[in-house]
């Protein structure tokens, strides 16, 4: 080996070792895999390509200026990724990380393809600030970059460590965040800043922990109980999606649904208004093992997540009458707003299985701003050009209806359970609202027959046989037909080619 | 010691425990009613039932506790 080889290869390899033993041992505590350990398990044949290895070589204890950057292989499919070493200066930016990152997302947007993020950072390193903050290459750059990759290629970000501070948006651009227990975090002032700045005592798990964020913001999408989980996780989601927008979803091999104890039709309560668990109804229709539910310890009262049927992948939004009765809240809207549009960006057919009470009513919750939260939904799920295919499972009431891609909102069918039933409200509220004066006007023993008789005529009124004969609903199925109808129907309406309206861009209602 | 509260606003129709009961986590102990739906509501740890904050027929808003677990 000549002298020049045996420099280079000295040099790569205490690049690759990345920062300094302590900080290597210091994660090891905490669960935390070396930055290249990650991106080994994360792909098929580890690092394919990667650029920038040098960076501020120069300078002392500063490998590969704290990321990695480059392309890999995930099932097959080519991605590019950045990830943060925190084992270099915690993970924090300088001007060649910064440059780094956004040389390989302008990578990914040229090639079409994913980009990953895997996150592990304390953010800007203040002594270059000059050099990585303000300028037209500076951090604000890899946001706005991602803006522009939104809806182009699949964005994921992998939270390992901390994202702090302007590095927390890396997360909330992504399409999907995962999480690791107790290690990632994500806030724009640490509690040691909220403590110096506005007084308030709070914990970093309290203030910006994983568990809170998949619970309580919404800004996390899965927590993962280690690094493993987290990176296998990963792995399985982007198996839904295409590399770009402009190709289709890969599709797996066509499984049957697990098999059941109980039939479809014994999921469902004769009275309409006890609670059942939609998680089992959706069981029956998706080949089985094949769900990955997206935010599902936030707003559980609608489900979302992505499966297969017959290999292709799909997007369910679920009611959930097992949790606060499957009523749409603000959060709730917000979550089916956001998958909604995930799905619609990248070609995946939407199922919507419908059994809703309505939007919640009451002082809280038009304090928080449940019209505007909802007409996100109703916005995105009308906007959506993909095949739609609306189930009306048992009730669908007022504008719960319009949410669930009523017949309004063009989908490609309205199909309905023979136990469905659609109405402005059900028989009790819609009563009460048309008889109330009358009511108080009979004597008290009357009012217990005509109320009962006014609900059957109410009942008989909104009956499905009848709103499928008026043609509301396109069809009536019964349960064990439902898989096969939603497969032939998805087969049907897969070429589907649809412009939603001529102009720039809507007005978001958010 | 842990607190059950009501995950939404609506009526308390059943409770369906009583002080001293011993609860499983993910066991109902009440049942709302609310948008004339039933909602079952789950412990969310195990424990003793130490005390019912409040009687079938209040009305409770989102976030108020009904009962005290130990």
């Amino acid at each position: 080996m000549t002298n020049w080889q045996e420099e280079l290869q000295s040099r790569v390899e205490t690049i690759e070792k990345g920062g300094n033993e302590k900080y290597h041992a210091q994660n090891e505590e905490k669960g935390k895999m070396f930055v290249r350990e990650r991106l080994k398990q994360l792909f098929d044949n580890d690092v394919q390509v990667e650029d920038g290895k040098f960076a501020n070589e120069m300078a002392e204890g500063l490998p590969a200026d704290g990321v990695v950057t480059g392309m890999g292989r995930i099932h097959g499919q080519n991605v590019c990724f950045m990830a943060n070493d925190s084992t270099v200066k915690a993970g924090s930016w300088g001007a060649r990380t910064v440059e780094k990152i956004i040389r390989i997302q302008e990578q990914a947007e040229n090639l079409g393809l994913p980009m990953l993020y895997l996150v592990d950072s304390a953010g800007a390193r203040i002594t270059d600030q000059v050099e990585m903050f303000p300028n037209r290459r500076g951090a604000g750059r890899i946001f706005h970059n991602q803006v522009k990759l939104s809806g182009q290629v699949p964005q994921v970000c992998l939270l390992f460590g901390p994202s702090a501070a302007g590095g927390a948006y890396i997360p909330a651009f992504c399409d999907i965040v995962i999480m690791v227990d107790k290690n990632a975090s994500m806030y724009l002032g640490s509690p040691r800043m909220a403590e110096m700045v506005i007084g308030e005592k709070v914990s970093l798990e309290e203030m910006g922990g994983a568990d809170m964020h998949c619970s309580v913001s919404g800004c996390g999408d899965y927590l993962a109980v280690d690094e493993r989980e987290a990176i296998q996780a990963a792995r399985t989601y982007l198996g839904y999606f295409p590399s770009n927008y402009q190709e289709r979803p890969p599709a797996g091999l066509p499984v049957p649904p697990a098999e059941k104890e109980k039939a479809l039709q014994d999921l469902i309560p004769e009275n309409q208004n006890a609670p059942f668990n939609m998680h089992e109804f959706i069981e029956h229709l998706i080949d089985e093992d094949s769900f990955f539910e997206m935010k599902k310890k936030f707003a559980p009262e609608i489900i979302t997540g992505f499966a297969r049927m017959d290999g292709q992948p799909v997007g369910i939004v679920a009611n959930q009458p097992r949790a606060k009765g499957g009523v749409l809240f603000h959060d709730s809207a917000d979550k089916a707003a956001r998958f909604i549009t995930l799905c619609d960006a990248y070609g995946i057919p939407l199922v919507f299985l419908a059994d809703i009470p309505g939007f919640m009513i009451g002082t809280k919750v038009e304090r928080a701003g449940i019209i505007r939260h909802g007409a996100k939904m109703i916005a995105a799920m009308s906007e959506a050009t993909v095949p739609k295919l609306s189930v009306i499972v048992r009730k669908a009431y007022g504008a719960g209806l319009y949410a669930m891609a009523g017949p309004a909102f063009e989908p490609d069918c309205c199909l309905a359970l023979p136990s469905a039933q659609i109405a402005v409200m059900g028989p009790e509220a819609a009563v009460n609202a048309v008889y109330a004066n009358k009511i108080s006007t009979l004597p008290e023993e009357e009012r217990p027959d005509f109320i009962q008789e006014k609900r059957t005529e109410y009942q008989e009124n909104i009956d499905i046989y009848r709103l499928a004969s008026e043609l509301i609903i396109d069809d009536i199925v019964e349960p064990d037909q439902l898989r096969g109808e939603l497969l032939t129907r998805l087969d049907m309406y897969k070429d589907k080619d649809v412009t939603f309206s001529k102009r720039k861009h809507p007005v978001y209602p958010v | 010691m842990s607190k059950i509260q009501a995950s939404m606003a609506g009526n308390l129709w059943k409770i369906v425990v009583q002080e001293g009961d011993q609860v499983e986590s993910g066991q109902d102990v009440v049942i709302l009613e609310s948008m004339k739906m039933e909602i079952p509501i789950a412990a969310e740890t195990s424990g003793t039932v130490k005390k019912l904050l409040k009687a079938e027929g209040d009305f409770v808003d989102e976030g108020e506790d009904l009962m005290e677990l130990e």
